[in-house]
């Protein structure tokens, strides 16, 4: 059977983030890149997969600047067969629908049988464009998957629904799932296996949304107002363990 | 310019939270009618027309089927925006119908600032303000963000909708989420770990300080998803939804999903090495320190009380 997983490249979210000279969103420099946790866990589940069925060519697909050669490696060392860079240094600035665009025009005559995805990226957090590729196809998508079984082309998910309770989901290949976290436990690459993905394929090719016009633009991008009235405390640890606790004998009554 | 809201129905019942559909209406003031795949002996309380599906004959769960049905109220409605609640259910069927519409999608909406959608990125540290610019917008918003004074009043005029459409996934049933154990929604002081206690062995010190307060321990998801706490610990939106009178919050940047789940305790207190972590907009006390040393210096000076 015949995989794809698309993953993003985002900054690490303990980042100290800037925002850029047009005010559109942060700015790129001095930021540690990763790949989108949601993705981890799509990738984690096309290579258990692949180790279920052993029959599987697992394809990853990332889009953005040079850079986002790194979580492909990554998915490569993973377990994934073979890396698709969709070369566009101006992916940041693309909505959502053009992004799907551009991996559905990839994805198109190629027949795969399941494209895993993480259900929204850390930064945009969108959560729009896994459906929008299934969609563009023609084909299911199933989303926020916590759970996945497959048997010879028939799928069973669990979703996770708010509150905590989940619904049981039954479909058939060709499906788009969109994974939430806790999915599984992505595995780190080993030394041998981030050596033998030095040598597997990385296709590059040209960005392409197949004339997908723009839809909306960003009117400004900006820090959240700090709402007044909370304290920060900072300093050496004993004497900021006195303040607090001096703090909840006056505003609480834990301590009384 | 019309609106139409998109209720929800689940495990046999009108989901509530259609009356943030109504408030976000209301501020906006504009002319809404109302779309559900649900039941007509359980409407919604809402002056106006209902585009009303049978659940009974198209499933609760079935992408392909409701976008067919939305799609036949939003043809009868001609509506300028269409909103949806961001959930498992409106994140899933807003895609769709941004793709058959040609509309512009924005996502998670929080407020509407100069007459723009404003939604938070980047695990909530900054916000971005966005413009469509097609004539019609798919729109998604977040769970809490605008609400209702008093509860949601009138009577729906029902206009049945119907399609042929068939899908290819169904839902089966529900899974219940775990409850046995403990329950933190009953406990007065809450102290929880999240994703910055760096490995499962620091987990005893969130413990230890919840010993000495006399309350129980918690977790944020990152936490109990990495195995390192219990699920039925797990505080926020896909967890529990907790007021106690004191929440402790330790190395937990405050996804909005944590915030949905804790923000309404009586007295909050943030321990992080990051002074901008979101946790710092709901907290009363934002204690800047590495809780690695902290921690074990608090549990001791309170023990020695």
């Amino acid at each position: 059977m015949k995989i794809l997983i698309c993953i993003k490249q985002v900054p690490d979210m303990e980042s100290k983030f800037k925002i850029n000279g047009e005010g559109t969103w942060y700015d790129q420099a001095d930021l540690a890149w990763r790949m989108n946790e949601y993705d981890e866990y799509a990738v984690e589940q096309a290579v258990r997969l692949k180790e279920q069925v052993k029959d599987a060519d697992l394809t990853v697909l990332c889009i953005g600047p040079d850079q986002v050669t790194e979580p492909i490696k990554k998915a490569l060392a993973m377990g994934c067969d073979r890396g698709v860079h969709i070369a566009d240094p101006d992916s940041s600035k693309r909505e959502p629908i053009a992004i799907a665009a551009m991996i559905a025009g990839f994805a198109k005559e190629k027949n795969f049988d399941i494209i895993f995805t993480g259900m929204q990226s850390q930064d945009r957090g969108s959560a729009q464009v896994g459906v929008m590729v299934a969609e563009f196809l023609g084909i299911s998508a199933v989303t926020t998957i916590v759970d996945f079984a497959y048997d010879n082309g028939a799928i069973q998910v669990k979703r996770e629904l708010e509150g905590g309770s989940k619904a049981l989901v039954t479909g058939t290949t060709p499906v788009v799932l969109t994974c939430q976290l806790g999915l599984n436990t992505p595995r780190y690459p080993t030394l041998p296996n981030i050596m033998k993905a030095k040598k597997k394929e990385l296709l590059v090719l040209a960005p392409d949304t197949g004339g997908m016009g723009a839809r909306q633009e960003t009117a400004a991008c900006y820090f959240p107002e700090k709402k007044g009235g909370g304290l920060v405390l900072e300093g050496e640890i004993p004497e900021l363990a006195d303040k607090l606790i001096q703090l909840l004998k006056e505003k609480t009554s834990v301590l009384a | 310019m019309k609106t139409l809201l998109v209720a929800e129905f689940r495990e046999g019942k009108l989901r509530a939270e259609y009356s943030q559909l109504i408030a976000f209406a209301q501020q906006q003031q504009t002319e809404a009618a109302m779309f559900l795949v649900g039941t007509a002996s359980d409407l919604p309380k809402f002056n106006g027309p209902l585009y009303l599906a049978d659940v009974a004959k198209y499933g609760e769960y079935n992408p392909t089927v409701h976008k067919k049905l939305l799609l036949e109220a939003i043809d009868k409605e001609q509506p300028a925006q269409i909103i949806f609640l961001h959930s498992s259910y409106g994140w899933d069927l807003a895609p769709r119908i941004a793709v058959a519409l040609q509309a512009a999608q924005i996502s998670e909406i929080i407020a509407i600032e100069d007459g723009l959608p404003v939604i938070p990125v980047c695990n909530a540290k900054l916000r971005r303000r966005i413009k469509a610019t097609t004539p019609r917008t798919v729109l998604t918003i977040q769970a809490g963000a605008f609400g209702l004074d008093g509860d949601p009043e009138g009577v729906p005029t029902v206009v049945a909708v119907d399609t042929d459409a068939s899908g290819k996934v169904q839902c089966t049933g529900y899974e219940a989420a775990k409850i046995e154990g403990v329950d933190l929604t009953k406990a007065e002081i809450i102290v929880s770990a999240g994703r910055g206690v760096g490995k499962p062995e620091n987990v005893a010190m969130v413990q230890a300080l919840a010993k000495a307060l006399g309350g129980e321990y918690g977790a944020s998801r990152p936490v109990v998803d990495a195995g390192w706490v219990e699920h039925n610990r797990q505080v926020g939106t896909t967890g529990s939804t907790v007021t106690p009178k004191l929440y402790v919050a330790c190395g937990i940047s405050g996804a909005i999903q944590h915030l949905a789940g804790m923000k309404k305790s009586d007295f909050i207190v943030g321990i992080n090495t990051d002074k901008d972590a979101p946790i710092g907009e709901v907290a009363n006390v934002l204690v800047v320190a590495d809780l690695k040393q902290f921690l074990p210096v608090l549990t001791e000076k309170l023990n020695a009380r």
